[in-house]
C-alpha cells in the first residue's frame, strides 16, 4: 500500500486542481450565464445575434467529451500554463470544459427568478444593470449555490479523468496503480476518497443554499 | 370646467406579433384620467386591460398612439428619461412580486436604492411607509413569513417609496380573500385621500370598482366600450359589456312572458323609502319583482329592480304613474326590452 503522505499529497493536488478550476470557471461562467439570460429574447436586454453566438460556443464546448477536449487544446494549455501536464496545467482544460457547463447552470438558476419580480423592478425604473445586480443574482442565490455544488462535483469527476493525461492527484494514482498495475485495492481507496470528497462538497453546498434561502422559514 | 388630466391616452394600439400571427390586444384607445381620482378599468380576462395598464408606464411599448403622463409623452422620452418617468408611477400586482430574499424593509428600500437615495435616508422613509400600511412591526420579516394581505401591503409601501403621482394596480386584490380585499381597498382609498395620489385600478370584479372608484372604463375586446362616473355606468349601463358585467349572466334570462315590465333605477335619493311596497298599497295592484340589485356606493344607495306589472292595462298605467312621482328613474317596456 502507498504511504499516507502520498495519499495526502494526492488529495491536496486534487483539491487544488478542483477548487482553482471551479474558481476560474465561475469567473468566466457566471458572467457568461448572465449574458445568456440577459441577451435572450424576452430578456432584460435582448441581443439575438450575441445570444445565438454565445449559445453555439457553449454547446460546442459542452458536446466534446472532457478527455478529447483536454487533448485537443494541449497547445493552448502549453501557451497559458507553460506545460501540458501536471496539476497546474490541468486547470486550463478543466476550466475550458467546466466554464460552459457553469454558464448553463447559472443560466437555468437565473431563469428561475419569476418574471413578475423582474417586471416590478422595471416598473420602478431599474436599469438592466441594476436588475442583474439587485434582482437576478440575489434572488437566484440559493439556486446558484446548489448549481455550484453540482458544478464542483462535475469538475471533480473531470479531474479524476485527467489522471489519464498526467493530471496528478487522486485520478493519477487510480490510473497508475489500479489501471496500469492491476492494484485494485489502491484504485478502490482512491475511489473511496473521491466519493467522500464529493459527499462533503454536496452536503456543504446544499446546507449553505438552504440556510441562505429566505423563502423557507 | 375642464378637469386636470394626469394621464392622457390617444389612439393607442398594441399588437403582439408571434409566429402564430398578429394579435391585437388594444385598438384605438382614447382615455383621460383626472388628477387625484380613483379610476377603474374593468373587463373580462383577455380584454386587454393588463396590456393597457402596462402601456401607461410603457412596460409595453404601444404599437401606435401616445401616452402622456403629467405632461410628458412617454414615447418621446429617452431610455433614461423613461426610467425616470417610471419612478413617478408606482405599481402593484396580483402576485405582489416582492423580492423573496429581502425583508419587508429592504423591499420598500429597493426602489429608493434604484433611484440612488442614501441608505440611511431610504431606511427612514421605508420605516415610515411600513407604518402607513400598518406593518411597522413586520419590517424584518421575509415575504415568505407574511400573509398575502401583508405582502400586498409591503408592495403598496414599496410602490409609494419614490413618492409617485400615480399608483397603478394590476388586479391587486384578485389573489386575496374578500375580507383582505376590503382592507386593501380601504388602504388604497385612504392613500388616495391623504396623499392625493391618482390611482388606476385594473380588475375583473365589479365589486372592486363599486368599492373605491369614482370613474370607470369598461374594456371589451380591445376597445373601450364605455367610460363614465361609476354610479352612472352602474345604474344606466349603455354598452352590452357593461350590462353583462353589471347583471351577472343568467339572472335576466328568466323573465316571464307577461306584457308589462318596467325597470326602476335608484339613483341615491329614494332607495331607503319602501317605494315598491308603497306603490302596491297605493295602487292596490300586485307586482312581481323579477330582478333586484341594490348596492351601497360611496355611502349612497344605488341599484335597480325589474318589475312585472299587472296584466290589466289601467292598473299597470296607475303603477307606472305612481312610480314617476317617486324620484326614481323609470323605464317601461316589454319582457324583451330588458333581456
Amino acid at each position: 500500500m502507498l504511504s499516507p503522505e502520498v495519499w495526502l499529497a494526492s488529495l491536496w493536488e486534487t483539491l487544488y486542481m478542483v477548487l482553482a478550476s471551479t474558481l476560474v470557471s465561475y469567473l468566466i461562467g457566471l458572467p457568461l450565464g448572465l449574458l445568456l439570460v440577459v441577451t435572450d429574447k424576452g430578456g432584460v436586454r435582448p441581443m439575438p445575434v450575441l445570444n445565438t453566438v454565445l449559445g453555439v460556443v457553449v454547446n460546442v464546448l459542452r458536446s466534446i467529451p472532457f478527455l478529447i477536449l483536454a487533448v485537443m487544446i494541449t497547445p493552448i494549455t502549453r501557451l497559458i500554463a507553460g506545460r501540458a501536464i501536471g496539476t497546474t496545467a490541468m486547470i486550463v482544460p478543466l476550466t475550458a470544459a467546466a466554464a460552459p457547463y457553469v454558464a448553463r447552470m447559472v443560466e437555468s438558476s437565473i431563469k428561475e427568478v419569476p418574471y413578475g419580480v423582474i417586471e416590478a423592478a422595471h416598473s420602478m425604473g431599474a436599469s438592466p444593470w441594476q436588475i442583474v445586480c439587485k434582482v437576478l443574482v440575489p434572488e437566484a442565490k440559493p439556486s446558484l449555490l446548489v448549481g455550484g455544488a453540482i458544478s464542483i462535483v462535475t469538475i471533480l469527476g473531470y479531474s479524476a479523468m485527467a489522471g489519464f493525461i498526467g493530471g496528478g492527484g487522486l485520478g493519477t494514482i487510480a490510473v497508475n496503480y489500479g489501471y496500469n498495475r492491476y492494484r485494485f485495492d489502491i484504485m478502490l481507496v482512491a475511489c473511496i476518497i473521491i466519493v467522500i470528497v464529493v459527499q462533503i462538497f454536496q452536503v456543504v453546498g446544499m446546507w449553505l443554499a438552504r440556510r441562505l434561502d429566505k423563502r423557507n422559514r | 370646467m375642464q378637469q386636470d388630466v394626469i394621464v392622457s391616452i390617444r389612439g393607442l394600439n398594441k399588437t403582439f406579433r408571434s409566429r402564430a400571427g398578429a394579435v391585437v390586444a388594444l385598438d384605438g384607445i382614447d382615455l383621460d384620467v383626472r388628477r387625484g381620482e380613483i379610476f377603474g378599468i374593468i373587463g373580462l380576462s383577455g380584454a386587454g386591460k393588463s396590456t393597457l395598464v402596462r402601456c401607461i408606464n410603457h412596460l409595453e411599448k404601444p404599437t401606435a398612439g401616445t401616452v402622456t403622463v403629467d405632461g410628458q409623452e412617454l414615447g418621446a422620452l429617452s431610455k433614461k428619461g423613461l426610467l425616470k418617468a417610471r419612478r413617478s408611477m408606482g405599481m402593484i400586482f396580483q402576485q405582489f412580486n416582492l423580492l423573496q430574499q429581502r425583508t419587508a424593509l429592504q423591499n420598500v428600500c429597493f426602489p429608493l436604492e434604484i433611484a440612488g437615495v442614501k441608505r440611511s435616508e431610504a431606511e427612514a422613509r421605508a420605516r415610515e411607509l411600513l407604518e402607513v400600511v400598518g406593518l411597522h412591526d413586520r419590517a424584518d420579516n421575509y415575504p415568505s413569513q407574511l400573509s398575502g394581505g401583508q405582502q400586498q401591503r409591503v408592495a403598496i409601501a414599496r410602490a409609494l417609496a419614490t413618492d409617485p403621482k400615480i399608483l397603478l394596480c394590476d388586479e391587486a386584490t384578485s389573489a386575496l380573500d374578500p375580507t383582505t380585499t376590503r382592507a386593501i381597498l380601504a388602504l388604497l382609498k385612504e392613500i388616495n385621500r391623504t396623499r392625493g395620489i391618482t390611482i388606476i385600478v385594473i380588475t375583473h370584479e365589479m365589486a372592486v370598482i363599486e368599492e373605491i372608484c369614482q370613474r370607470v372604463a369598461i374594456i371589451d375586446a380591445s376597445h373601450i366600450a364605455e367610460v363614465g362616473p361609476v354610479e352612472q355606468v352602474f345604474t344606466r349601463p349603455q354598452s352590452a359589456m357593461a350590462k353583462q358585467l353589471i347583471y351577472p349572466d343568467g339572472k335576466r334570462d328568466k323573465l316571464a312572458t307577461g306584457r308589462h315590465y318596467c325597470r326602476i333605477v335608484f339613483d341615491g335619493n329614494s332607495s331607503f323609502e319602501p317605494v315598491v311596497s308603497n306603490m302596491v298599497l297605493e295602487c292596490k295592484a300586485p307586482v312581481n319583482i323579477m330582478f333586484a340589485d341594490t348596492k351601497d356606493i360611496d355611502g349612497k344607495a344605488y341599484g335597480q329592480m325589474i318589475l312585472q306589472l299587472p296584466e290589466d292595462e289601467r292598473a299597470a298605467a296607475r303603477a307606472l304613474a305612481y312610480l314617476e312621482t317617486q324620484n326614481v328613474h323609470v323605464e317601461e317596456g316589454d319582457a324583451n326590452a330588458f333581456t
